[in-house]
């Protein structure tokens, strides 16, 4: 099979991901837009390195997840706190941070 | 003998400092201390000059190096003193004049409650342009130089109650400043072109400098001279300075002051020899002050100024004389001493004729007071045959030098400038005779003054006819004594230099014309003043009359071109300040200020928006990058 195809499907997969980060308010969804973005790129990264034929982009893969686990640690533990102060996941009510 | 030098100044210096610092408690002999450290001062300048005779012309120069003022490497400023026989000349007639004077203001200032603080001025008049003629660097001799200014400032203004004589004090101090700027611009030439400004380097590697280098510093030297000498174009300030006490203008016109433009010209001689023009320039400014103040002097009715407007043209013949270069130096000293006998001593005729008649000063109200006062009357009239070059006087004996060597010079210039010093002569008989007359003789016609009280002429204490009388002396015999065997021009050629020049006109044609406008002055002014009654209130006149009533207009003059045009230009540096360079700093400000305020809009809070830039952000990166790979 084309390698390529995989490669438009992780720019698919990026795009909307990206889309979804833009367009929603919701945090959850925001948070798995943003998941669907790192897959993405792992996706891409996996396929590259099937196409050189070497490791590198395998091992950055699982960098990669290893900051996405942490990262849905951290994000994770945000939104809770906040949906608990405001009653609310939506993240254009988190607006105070502005001048 | 050399420690002596540094003592001349000391002493009035001594003087003004015991004067000044030692307050009221010596407010009842403080004019015997300040006649006593100038008499001082002028037994030291007596016993250098007898020094001075007993040895060879050759050796007739005295040095003394007090300490090194500015010690850095590359530049060495020295309070050293040279005594040559040009500064000797003028250390005489300072302290010499000085003492005479002193000794009249004890009369003159009797009735003045800041007596003490007068002769405490005066002293320091005194060291002031004894330093200045004792230095022997250039910037020793501009301390002296600033010395003097800031004394003529202080005794100008010395009633300073009058709001005239402050203002006067102020104008000559600013004038003056036009002038000490041109010096101290001309010492920093001197030292990045010889790389000292001390006389002898100076003067001795003159050879090997540029002419344009050398004519700069000759003009500069020479607008310096026309500030203190008041020469056209500075000099408005010499007729206001009559606001100073009387002995102040003797002192200011005789002895002090005004002379030491034509020292500083004559003391630089070697630059102005190399430099024609330059020379030229001083011969131009001393022709046109010559004329321009003896025009001014026959128009005034205040007799203390029509002297002021003589003082100016007198010092224009030695100006004239000092550009002629080495075959005028001589004459143009000779007429500086000459001068300062008869200048002081119709100075301080003058001041008596004052405190006779209720301190008036306009001749229409004199008349007829040679029988009331005949001792100022004699010396008066003694100095004023002096000072119009009667023969045998003195006068006569340095001004026909001076016209003579005019004529030397050769050349159109020659005829020219001989021809202008020939009119001045005339003048200067006319203006002076113009002055004896409405003063001493013609009908009384004498006024009450402000307060209703009517003057009783009388004739002055012996502490100021005295004075008179020595003055007077000098004024007659100075002229002739130095001429007899050349003496005066043996004794100050080994500095001055001196050489004959051809005149294209024979020395008696000159003395025969000079005696002709001589006579024709003395008898326009008869038939002017003499014959016909003088009227108490000026007669309208004709324009240039009343041009020269008002000086010539130099005021006016000054007042459209300079405060006027000062005043424009300042308004326009302002009004350039609040547009162009406020405008562009406010502008800027301005415009930083909206773009952030613009830029702030950004920053909303919003999560979303900043992703949005993020991405935008990272978008333009990658199409950034693969662009510049594609080139």
């Amino acid at each position: 099979m084309n390698p390529a195809n995989y490669l438009y499907l992780s720019a698919l997969l990026f795009t909307i991901g990206a889309a979804g980060v833009l367009i929603r308010r919701n945090a959850i969804i925001v948070f798995m837009c943003v998941e669907l973005m790192l897959n993405a790129c792992n996706l891409a990264f996996v396929t590259f390195s099937r196409l050189h034929g070497n490791l590198d982009g395998q091992i950055i893969a699982f960098f990669t997840m290893v900051v996405a686990a942490a990262e849905v640690v951290v994000g994770l533990a945000i939104i809770v706190t906040f949906f608990r102060s405001r009653h609310s996941a939506s993240v254009d009510d988190a607006d105070l941070m502005k001048l | 003998m050399d420690p002596l030098i540094g003592a001349l100044v000391g002493a009035p210096l001594l003087g003004a400092g015991i004067l000044l610092v030692g307050g009221r408690r010596l407010d009842r002999t403080g004019h015997w201390i300040g006649c006593l450290w100038a008499a001082v001062s002028f037994v030291i300048g007596v016993v250098l000059f007898a020094d001075l005779l007993s040895r060879s012309p050759a050796q007739r120069t005295l040095t003394s190096h007090l300490f090194t003022w500015v010690p850095v490497a590359g530049f060495q400023a020295d309070v050293g003193f040279q005594l040559d026989q040009l500064s000797m000349t003028f250390v005489l007639l300072i302290t010499g004049v000085g003492t005479l004077i002193h000794i009249y203001s004890v009369g003159y200032m009797e009735h003045d409650e800041n007596r003490r603080k007068f002769f405490g001025y005066l002293n320091l008049f005194l060291a002031a342009m004894l330093l200045l003629v004792l230095a022997d660097n250039y910037l020793l001799l501009y301390v002296g130089w600033e010395g003097v200014g800031l004394a003529s400032y202080l005794l100008i203004g010395f009633w300073q109650h009058k709001p005239s004589a402050a203002t006067a004090a102020k104008k000559a101090f600013l004038v003056n400043r036009v002038g000490d700027m041109g010096l101290s611009i001309a010492i920093m030439v001197m030292f990045t072109t010889f790389g000292s400004f001390a006389f002898r380097p100076v003067f001795a590697h003159v050879g090997d400098v540029s002419q344009g280098r050398l004519t700069t510093i000759g003009l500069l030297l020479l607008l310096a001279a026309c500030g203190k000498s008041a020469q056209v174009p500075l000099q408005s300030w010499l007729g206001d300075a009559m606001e100073g006490p009387t002995p102040v203008s003797a002192l200011i016109h005789a002895a002090t002051m005004v002379t030491a433009g034509v020292y500083l010209v004559v003391r630089s001689g070697a630059i102005f020899n190399a430099a024609p023009t330059a020379q030229l320039a001083v011969c131009v400014v001393g022709a046109v002050t010559l004329v321009f103040g003896a025009i001014v002097g026959c128009a005034k009715d205040d007799i203390k100024k029509a002297l002021a407007g003589s003082t100016m043209s007198q010092i224009g013949y030695m100006m004239l004389a000092a550009g002629l270069g080495p075959i005028g130096y001589v004459f143009a000293i000779m007429h500086l001493v000459t001068h300062g006998f008869f200048k002081a001593g119709l100075f301080l005729g003058a001041g008596s004729v004052m405190h006779g008649m209720n301190d008036e000063v306009d001749m229409r109200r004199f008349g007829a007071l040679r029988t009331y006062m005949p001792v100022t009357f004699v010396t008066f009239g003694l100095g004023y045959l002096a000072i119009i070059g009667f023969p045998g006087l003195s006068g006569y004996w340095s001004k026909d030098k001076i016209i003579e060597a005019a004529f030397a010079k050769g050349g159109t210039e020659g005829w020219t400038l001989g021809a202008v010093a020939l009119v001045g002569a005339g003048i200067t008989a006319f203006y002076m005779t113009r002055v004896m007359l409405m003063t001493f003789f013609g009908d009384k016609r004498w006024q009450p003054d402000a307060e209703g009280h009517e003057p009783h002429p009388h004739e002055s204490p012996k502490i100021m006819t005295i004075p008179m009388s020595i003055l007077a002396f000098g004024s007659v015999f100075a002229g002739g004594l130095f001429s007899i065997n050349s003496a005066f021009l043996k004794w100050l050629q080994p500095v001055t230099g001196h050489s004959d020049g051809h005149s294209p006109v024979a020395t008696w044609e000159i003395t025969v014309a000079t005696l002709v406008v001589l006579i024709l002055g003395v008898g326009l002014a008869w038939q002017s003043y003499g014959r016909q009654a003088v009227p108490a209130v000026a007669p309208r006149g004709s324009l240039l009359t009343r041009a020269a009533r008002r000086d010539l207009l130099q005021d006016d003059f000054n007042h459209v071109v300079l405060v006027r045009g000062g005043e424009h230009l300042t308004r326009s540096l302002v009004y350039l300040d609040h547009t162009v360079v406020d405008g562009a700093v406010n502008g800027t400000a301005a415009g930083v200020g909206g773009l952030s305020g613009r830029l702030r809009r950004l920053q909303n809070g919003f999560v979303r928006s900043y992703a949005v830039s993020m991405l935008g952000g990272t978008a333009v990166l990658v199409a950034a990058t693969l662009l510049m790979r594609g080139v």
